[in-house]
Parts: structure tokens; C-alpha cells; sequence
């Protein structure tokens, strides 16, 4: 029984964890991608980790709290820019080609000697020399506070003060893209989504508003990294491809061109991951090890990810008629 | 020998998938082979996983032998270590990721105790294919440490605790680890030419070495091209099936005991049964219910996801040698590769000739490219495009196999990732070449294979991997079609 409620506790720890509110953040910025536009963009996690470089060398450098995130946002925007320009006239599968491509270029830049100075290389740029910023504007007090089962130092890595930012960033996101959608810019969007050539045929710079989209949704993205290397240190290898998959995962979970899917999918995936770990290891520990629980778990994502693509592509929240996937 | 291939596959294909079926219990059942060359528990070679190590260093820089630590990662793992006087007390651990090293100080030595003020632990980030290190300095004379960490060992800071280096540091070459853990290892004769003046010699040395890349990577990017062109499908569970050959291969060889060319033989045989289960159970039944292929793109993610991890549960983290005695070197023409590179080399060339005389002068061959030009048409002269679609996934994921295997035998090893890392530059190959077109795919290999080798010369070869995906963006920008595509597939 305590067994059985630890499990729980750590599913539920799960929902409201800082990761979780990274992954929803990045989910939201590809939701806006692919669930809006049409855009096949699968390198989220490049994104996330140029968002993530650029706040933590920012704030190494002494920058202001503020002044790194905006730091963050323009290294993820001068990306989109980057991989936008040369691929956005070209069919879908390049875009998906390139962007996964250039986000393993940034994690294998970032984790080179030739960086190191800056990056730290591939042992990445330690926690507690970009977090003091971060950790100095809360207003919590000092000490420990428990909520339910769950129970967090106020301040700190893995503390209530990173799980409030993080939440309330996700939450502003998500006025933000909610806002954006039902604006007319946000119907010219969809209408890229549905008919290219019709938008085209009404007079609309269709590129321009890809590459809008494509910049405003790794934006997003780059707020997303610097919220997942919030509670712990920036790792190139651990914001590689299997990250975007996650990502995808999350988005097609929860549903694709929906307002609230992103965060659906990301509380769910996790604490379903979760819950699926920890029961395993729980039931299996005396048959299998640690190591093949993780990737039994991993496998488990995979055949998930198929099975939802193929039975319910337009996830929980979704609608299948307002589905991305038969763009060209 | 190899035009036939597909005619044979298809005639032993119930074959085929019975064995395939029936190897799977066997492969569940015997371990991997790995486990008897298993490292013990405080000696970790950081080849292709992760290790941890603890140090506990007094003022001279000797090692504290009976200290006890212990490596946590906040969740749920948790090994013990006791150090010892004469080797790196060092573990594995099982992923990537920040590990904490807590130091027990009532283990320590009453005249070495652990300075004022010095944490009793470390926070340490684990990097596959490297030791990340956490040093407790202790006895007289030792100030408390500035800061909290070790710099980890490895590529970058080889032996920055004095007398550590050589052990915990040499589990990975300097900069030569491509992608996150050095899945492609050069074979000794090449090494790494980064870093240095260039000559002549050494131009022609790299071009060799680019050749045989290039060769080995268009057997696999064939096959990705094929099914690109018949199907539309860019597969990115491609890479698995690279991966998978060489796994197979290893495991025939050093679990099943067969000897090399027919443990070469099975794992191309059962990458066939892959290849025919996967369009007979997958593909096919979601091309007949019409599913939008950019929504198949994401079914092969997928699969690759699956793949990955089923492929790590039976063959682990660690590089993994499918030939395991020494490679010979052998010099032809001013240019020295193993004996087994020349022969992958021999065979790679042999099996595209083949190729090229299928696509062209047979029957199923010409349907082939039928298909692949017009799909609609091809049915209407009486082509059966269903038959040539599976012809050509069982071809592909058979030269994907082979090209692992080719890889994994003349670069010296191989671990899980290999595919990984291969499947960017094979898109990057074919997209170089032209996507949907075969000979594309070949050309494209091999210049993305010469870029990879060359520019090793010029760049750090940490990023020669980049270069190629660099190559990649630009091709976009300037010839989106490739060198051999055509206008109309680019949309």
C-alpha cells in the first residue's frame, strides 16, 4: 500500500513538475507550427537548447534576469530565421529534414571543443552558474512548504519558486496563443493550413506568415528550454532528437490545433511515463533491471506514438477535420 | 548475386518470417554477449555509456583508498563505492544526467578528514562516452575547493586531477566522437588527422577514408531512396535498420556462435524478414486505408523511437566489435585502410553495380522505377505496385542491414546509436543527390562521405558530422532539387 502511494505521489509530482511545464511550453510553440500552419518542424528541441545556451551564457556574462530571456528569445528567432528563409518554399518533408538536421548542428556545436569556453561542451554549463538571477527575484519566503504529498524547498532548483515561473509562463503562453489564433492573422494561418494556393490566391504573402509562425512558435520554443534547464544544468545530449519525438508526442497526445492539447498532452504523457516507470520497476524489479525498465518505457513511447498517429491522429482534445496532416 | 536477391527474398519470404519469428524467443533468452565482458562494478570504461567516478585525493594528490560515497540521481538509483589506493574508483550509471556524489566523511582516514567548510557532495553530470569525475580533496593542507564540480574527463580535460587522467580519461579519443557517443569509431590505421598541418598524403589518405564512408553509407541510402520514390515515405526508422543488421550480426556471431560470413548471412536474412513484416503488418494495410503520408512520416518516428530502444535492451550501451580480432592494416595506392575496409569496400561496390543492373535491366527492376516515376500509370500497364513497393522495403532494409554491418565491422565497432547518426547524413546524402532518385542517393553518399572525411583536415573532427548537414542547408538554398532530381518533386 505505501508502495502503491509512493507510485502515485510521483505521478502526481509529474503534473505539476517543472519538465512538464517545459515540455507543455514547447508543445504550445509547435502547436503553433504544426497544429496551426502545417509546419513540419522537427527540431524543437534546437529550439529549446539555443533558448537554453542563450540564457544561461547571458546570464553568465551578467546579464539581468529580464535581459537573458530576451537573450533566449532572439537566439531562437534568428534559428527560425536561419531555417526558414531557405526551406519554407519547399515541401513539407525538407522543412522536417532540415530542422532536424540543424538541431543536431546546434547540440553538436554546442557540445564541440571549439565552443567550450562558452557552452562548456559536452558536459554543459553547470546549474548553479546561471541560475542566481532567477533564484534572487523570488518573493517566496526561505524554508519549505508542502502542498497535499507534495513537499519542495520555496526557493530554488527543484522548488515551488521554478514551478510557479514555469506555470505562469505556460499560462501567459497560452493567452498569448489564444489571442494570436482567433485574430485575423491566426484565421490566415489556418487558412495556409487548409489550401495554400487559395490563401495565395486571395492576395496573401504566404511565405511571410510561415516564417511569422515559425519564428513566434521557436520563440516559444526557446522560453520552453529555458524553463526545462531551469531546475537543472544545460546538457547538449540531453536536448537531442529524442526530445522533439517527446515533444511530438506530447502535442499529438493531447491534440494538435488545439488551445489547451499542448498542456493535456504534456500532464498526461508525463505522469502516465511516469507511473508506467515506477510500476514496473515496482512489479518487474526482481525480473528486469533499472537500465531495461527505461527502455522497455522508451519502446513503449514509440509503439504509443505510432498507435496515436495511425487510430487517433487528432489526439484527446482534437479535431480530425482541422488535422495538419494532409498538407503537402 | 545480388539482381537475384529480391526474387529469392520473395520466394523464402514465409521462410523467412517463420525463422524471424522463431528467433525472437532466442534472442530474448540468451543474453547478450556482453555480460560475461561486462566491466566490474567499480571499473567503468566510459565506451559508449556513462560512467561516474569518485576520487578522493589528499593534499599530494595520492589516492584515499576506504572512502565511502555514494551515487544517487534523485530518483531511484543508488550504487555505493569504497575507493581503493590503486585504480579510479569508478560506475556506470544508466543514463546521461546530473548524479549526485555524496561522500560519507566517517569513512575517511582519521589524519585525512575532509577540510572546513569542503561539501560532502558533488553534483556531477554524467555525459555518455565520457566519466564525469567528483574529487573530494581531504587531509592537511587542502583548502576547501572553489568550486562544487569535477570537470569531466574524456574529450575535452584529459587528467586534470593529476594521476586520474590516464585511466578515467581513455575510454574516449580525443575529439574523435562524433553525435553523443561515438557510435562510429575510426579503426586504429586512420586516426585523426584534425589539428594537424595537412599534406598532400594525407589529402589523398582522408579521400580514401571518404570513399569508404561513402560507399558504405549509399548501400543504406539506397534503400532509404527507394522507398522515398516508390512510396513518398521519407523513413526515419531507416536508421534502425542499419542499426539492426549490425546488432544482429553481433549477436549471431558472439551469442549464437556462428562463424562470420553465416552470422552475416542471418542477420541479412532476418533485416529481410523485417523489412517484409513491416510493409506486410504496417505499411501496407495504411496505404490501403489512404493515410496521408507526412502522418506515416510520423508513424516511422515511431517506429524508429520503438526500434532504438528494443535494439538498446539486447545489445546495451557499450560499443560492441562484431570482428573482435585486431584490423590489419593494408596499403593500396598510397592509402592505408584495414584489410576488412577494402573487402566492405569491395562488396559495397559490387552490391550497387548490382543494383544499378537490376534497376535497369530486369523486369522488376524497370516496374521499379515505373513505380517511382508514376505510380498510376504503372498500375494501368499492368504493374502491380504493391508487389514492387514490398520488393523494395525488403531490399532496403536488407542494404540498410548490410550497411551496418560493413560499418560496424571496417570502422573497428558500433553501438546503438550508429544508425542514429548515419540516418541525418543519408538524408543529407539523398537530398545532396536528389531525392527519389537512386543514382542520386550513390553520388550524394559519396560526396557527403568525401565532406565528412575532408573536413576533418580543417575543422575539428567533433564537428566533421556538422559539416555534412551545413552541406545539407545549403544544397536547399541554392538547388533544392538536388544534383540528379528533378523539378516536380519539390513541391
Amino acid at each position: 500500500m505505501e508502495e502503491f502511494l509512493r507510485i502515485l505521489t510521483q505521478a502526481l509530482a509529474e503534473l505539476v513538475a517543472p519538465s512538464t511545464a517545459a515540455y507543455a511550453l514547447a508543445a504550445i510553440g509547435l502547436n503553433l507550427h504544426f497544429g496551426y500552419t502545417g509546419l513540419l518542424n522537427m527540431g524543437q528541441a534546437g529550439f529549446m537548447l539555443l533558448g537554453a545556451y542563450g540564457f544561461g551564457i547571458a546570464t553568465i556574462a551578467g546579464a539581468p534576469f529580464l535581459v537573458a530571456l530576451l537573450v533566449a528569445i532572439a537566439a531562437g528567432t534568428v534559428f527560425a530565421l536561419l531555417l526558414g528563409i531557405p526551406t519554407l518554399k519547399l515541401r513539407g518533408d525538407y522543412l522536417a529534414i532540415v530542422t532536424i538536421s540543424a538541431a543536431e548542428i546546434i547540440r553538436w556545436l554546442g557540445r564541440s571543443t571549439v565552443f567550450q569556453e562558452w557552452t562548456g561542451g559536452a558536459s554543459g554549463l553547470l546549474g548553479n552558474s546561471f541560475k542566481h538571477t532567477f533564484h534572487e527575484l523570488s518573493f517566496l519566503p526561505d524554508g519549505r512548504t508542502a502542498v497535499g504529498p507534495l513537499e519542495y524547498i520555496n526557493t530554488g532548483s527543484d522548488s515551488w519558486w521554478t514551478r510557479l515561473f514555469a506555470w505562469g509562463l505556460v499560462l501567459l503562453a497560452l493567452l498569448f496563443v489564444w489571442l494570436l489564433t482567433r485574430s485575423p492573422w491566426g484565421r490566415v494561418l489556418k487558412g495556409i493550413r487548409e489550401d495554400e494556393d487559395a490563401v495565395r490566391a486571395l492576395g496573401k504573402n504566404v511565405f511571410a506568415y510561415k516564417l511569422q509562425a515559425l519564428v513566434i512558435g521557436g520563440a516559444l520554443g526557446s522560453l520552453a528550454g529555458v524553463l526545462y534547464v531551469l531546475p537543472r544544468a544545460i546538457t547538449p545530449d540531453s536536448m537531442g532528437r529524442t526530445m522533439t519525438f517527446f515533444v511530438w508526442t506530447v502535442l499529438l497526445l493531447g491534440g494538435a490545433a488545439t488551445l489547451f492539447g499542448p498542456v493535456l498532452g504534456s500532464m498526461l504523457f508525463f505522469s502516465l511515463y511516469m507511473l508506467m516507470r515506477t510500476g514496473m520497476r515496482a512489479g518487474l524489479g526482481d525480473v528486469i533491471g533499472g537500465t531495461q525498465v527505461e527502455q522497455l518505457g522508451g519502446m513503449l513511447v514509440g509503439v504509443t506514438l505510432m498507435l496515436l498517429v495511425i487510430f487517433r491522429p487528432q489526439g484527446i482534445l482534437g479535431n480530425k477535420r482541422e488535422l495538419a496532416f494532409n498538407v503537402r | 548475386m545480388t539482381a537475384d536477391r529480391p526474387h529469392r527474398r520473395l520466394a523464402w519470404r514465409r521462410l523467412l518470417t517463420a525463422l524471424a519469428v522463431a528467433a525472437v524467443p532466442a534472442m530474448l533468452t540468451a543474453p547478450p554477449a556482453t555480460a560475461d565482458t561486462a566491466p566490474p562494478g567499480t571499473d567503468c570504461t566510459p565506451d559508449g555509456v556513462a560512467c561516474v567516478a569518485v576520487l578522493v585525493l589528499d593534499a599530494d594528490n595520492g589516492r584515499v583508498p576506504g572512502a565511502q560515497a555514494t551515487i544517487t540521481d534523485g530518483a531511484d538509483f543508488s550504487v555505493e563505492v569504497t575507493t581503493s589506493a590503486d585504480a579510479v574508483t569508478s560506475v556506470e550509471v544508466p543514463t546521461s544526467g546530473g548524479y549526485t556524489v555524496e561522500l560519507d566523511p566517517a569513512s575517511l582516514p582519521a589524519d585525512a578528514p575532509l577540510p572546513e567548510g569542503a561539501p560532502t557532495s558533488i553534483d556531477v553530470t554524467a555525459q555518455t562516452g565520457s566519466t564525469a569525475r567528483a574529487a573530494f580533496r581531504v587531509g592537511a593542507g587542502v583548502q576547501a575547493p572553489p568550486a562544487t564540480s569535477a570537470p569531466p574527463s574524456g574529450t575535452t580535460t584529459p587528467g586534470t586531477e593529476t594521476g586520474a587522467g590516464g585511466e578515467a580519461g581513455s575510454g574516449t579519443t580525443a575529439g574523435g566522437e562524433p553525435g553523443t557517443d561515438g557510435g562510429v569509431v575510426d579503426a586504429p590505421p586512420e586516426g585523426d588527422a584534425s589539428q594537424r598541418a595537412f599534406s598532400l598524403a594525407q589529402v589523398w589518405q582522408q579521400i580514401g577514408s571518404g570513399l569508404r564512408f561513402g560507399l558504405l553509407l549509399a548501400l543504406a541510402s539506397i534503400g532509404l531512396n527507394l522507398v522515398f520514390g516508390t512510396t513518398g515515405l521519407s523513413n526515419f526508422a531507416h536508421g534502425e535498420q542499419v542499426t539492426l543488421g549490425a546488432a544482429l550480426a553481433f549477436i549471431s556471431v558472439h551469442v549464437w556462435g556462428l562463424p562470420l560470413w553465416l552470422g552475416i548471412l542471418a542477420s541479412l536474412a532476418l533485416c529481410a524478414a523485417t523489412g517484409f513484416a513491416q510493409d506486410a503488418g504496417i505499411w501496407r494495410p495504411l496505404r490501403r486505408r489512404g493515410t496521408p503520408v507526412m502522418q506515416l512520416m510520423i508513424v516511422t518516428i515511431g517506429l524508429s523511437i520503438a526500434l532504438q530502444f528494443l535494439i538498446q535492451m539486447f545489445i546495451g550501451g557499450r560499443s560492441l566489435r562484431i570482428v573482435s580480432s585486431n584490423p590489419v592494416p593494408l596499403r593500396i595506392a598510397g592509402i592505408t585502410l584495414s584489410e576488412a575496409s577494402w573487402v566492405a569496400m569491395g562488396i559495397a561496390v559490387v552490391c550497387i553495380l548490382g543494383i544499378a543492373w537490376w534497376l535497369t535491366r530486369t523486369r522488376i527492376g524497370r516496374a521499379t522505377r515505373a513505380v517511382s516515376d508514376n505510380p498510376a500509370l504503372a498500375a494501368a500497364t499492368g504493374i502491380d505496385p504493391d508487389k514492387i513497393v514490398r520488393i523494395v522495403w525488403i531490399m532496403s532494409t536488407t542494404f540498410a542491414a548490410l550497411s551496418g554491418i560493413l560499418v560496424g565491422i571496417s570502422f573497428g565497432s558500433f553501438n546503438w546509436s550508429l544508425g542514429m547518426q548515419l540516418l541525418l547524413l543519408m538524408f543529407a546524402a539523398v537530398t545532396l543527390g536528389g531525392l527519389g532518385t537512386a543514382y542520386g542517393a550513390l553520388v550524394g553518399s559519396i560526396l557527403i562521405g568525401l565532406v565528412v572525411e575532408l573536413s576533418n583536415l580543417v575543422i575539428p573532427s567533433d564537428l566533421r558530422y556538422a559539416s555534412a548537414l551545413v552541406i545539407l542547408i545549403l544544397v536547399l538554398l541554392v538547388r533544392p532539387q538536388g544534383l540528379l532530381g528533378r523539378r516536380e518533386r519539390i513541391g
